[in-house]
């Protein structure tokens, strides 16, 4: 018996959307693919960043810490490690707040608020980091 | 168009239900790391703030992590790093499609318990002997 309905196979996307691939999102896999990569950037970060973290801990005279911290190669790496690491956790934390925040209302809200969070960490961070090394050289 | 019923629908169940296992608890405990390394590293801002403020403000966050509780919290803080870094090497393998078998599963999730509490010992002693 032949079937007369329109082909039910035929997408509903333009061939816009379907040649740019974003999906319903808008972004694609670029939440997903971003965390991954700051997942990988993360791990040499991290490491480095709790061996400095170890050197500070020996050394807590005020004097000693902003040799550290001002040391190029310190700084360069903790400048990186919070660029990367405050990336991943913010791309983390709304994988969690949209598994778990079920009202629209409340999950924009929380996004937001999580968005402003890793932002305010890494400036704060970045400020500091640059206002203690910069113009500082090691004699 | 009539108003639609909202019909008593079954839910999938969660957590408790089920038997735990290496791989669930590991990924609970991965989860769980991740959301304490967010809250986390706000102590780091403090510190780095702190120190880019001057030496008494400085002082005053040095006494803190200094005193038994902080020693508390950097060693916690230290675990849950390490644990969230083998767990998420994890989740790299599987992106790369390795690892996928029961006995491979069960064997890396039970080596992020493992590793992380021995890299955590690990760092302390060097960090203990070595500065």
């Amino acid at each position: 018996m032949a079937d007369n309905r329109a082909d039910t196979r035929v997408s509903m996307r333009t061939p816009l959307a379907r040649v740019k691939g974003l999906g319903a999102s808008g972004h694609g896999v670029e939440h997903w693919w971003i965390h991954r990569m700051t997942a990988v950037s993360n791990i040499p970060l991290i490491i480095a960043f709790v061996i400095i973290v170890a050197a500070l801990a020996a050394s807590p005279s005020y004097q000693d810490a902003i040799a550290i911290i001002s040391h190029p190669l310190v700084a360069i790496i903790l400048i990186l490690a919070v660029i990367s690491v405050t990336n991943h956790m913010r791309l983390g934390m709304q994988i969690v707040i949209e598994d778990y925040v079920h009202d629209k209302g409340l999950k924009i809200a929380a996004v937001i608020a999580n968005n402003f969070y890793a932002v305010i960490i890494g400036v704060a961070c970045l400020y500091a980091i640059l206002k203690v090394s910069l113009g500082r050289i090691l004699v | 168009m009539a108003e639609a019923k909202v019909a008593p629908r079954p839910l999938s169940p969660h957590l408790q239900i089920y038997r735990w296992s290496w791989t669930m608890a590991m990924s609970v405990v991965h989860r769980i790391t991740g959301v304490a390394l967010y809250g986390g590293i706000a102590l780091f801002a403090v510190w780095l703030v702190a120190l880019a403020s001057g030496p008494n403000a400085f002082d005053n966050v040095q006494w803190f992590f200094g005193s038994p509780i902080g020693y508390l919290v950097l060693f916690g803080y230290t675990w849950i790093l390490m644990h969230h870094m083998l767990g998420g090497v994890r989740h790299l393998v599987w992106d790369f499609g390795h690892g996928m078998e029961a006995a491979q599963r069960i064997n890396m999730a039970r080596f992020t318990l493992v590793g992380s509490v021995a890299l955590t010992l690990a760092i302390w002693v060097v960090a203990f002997i070595a500065f």
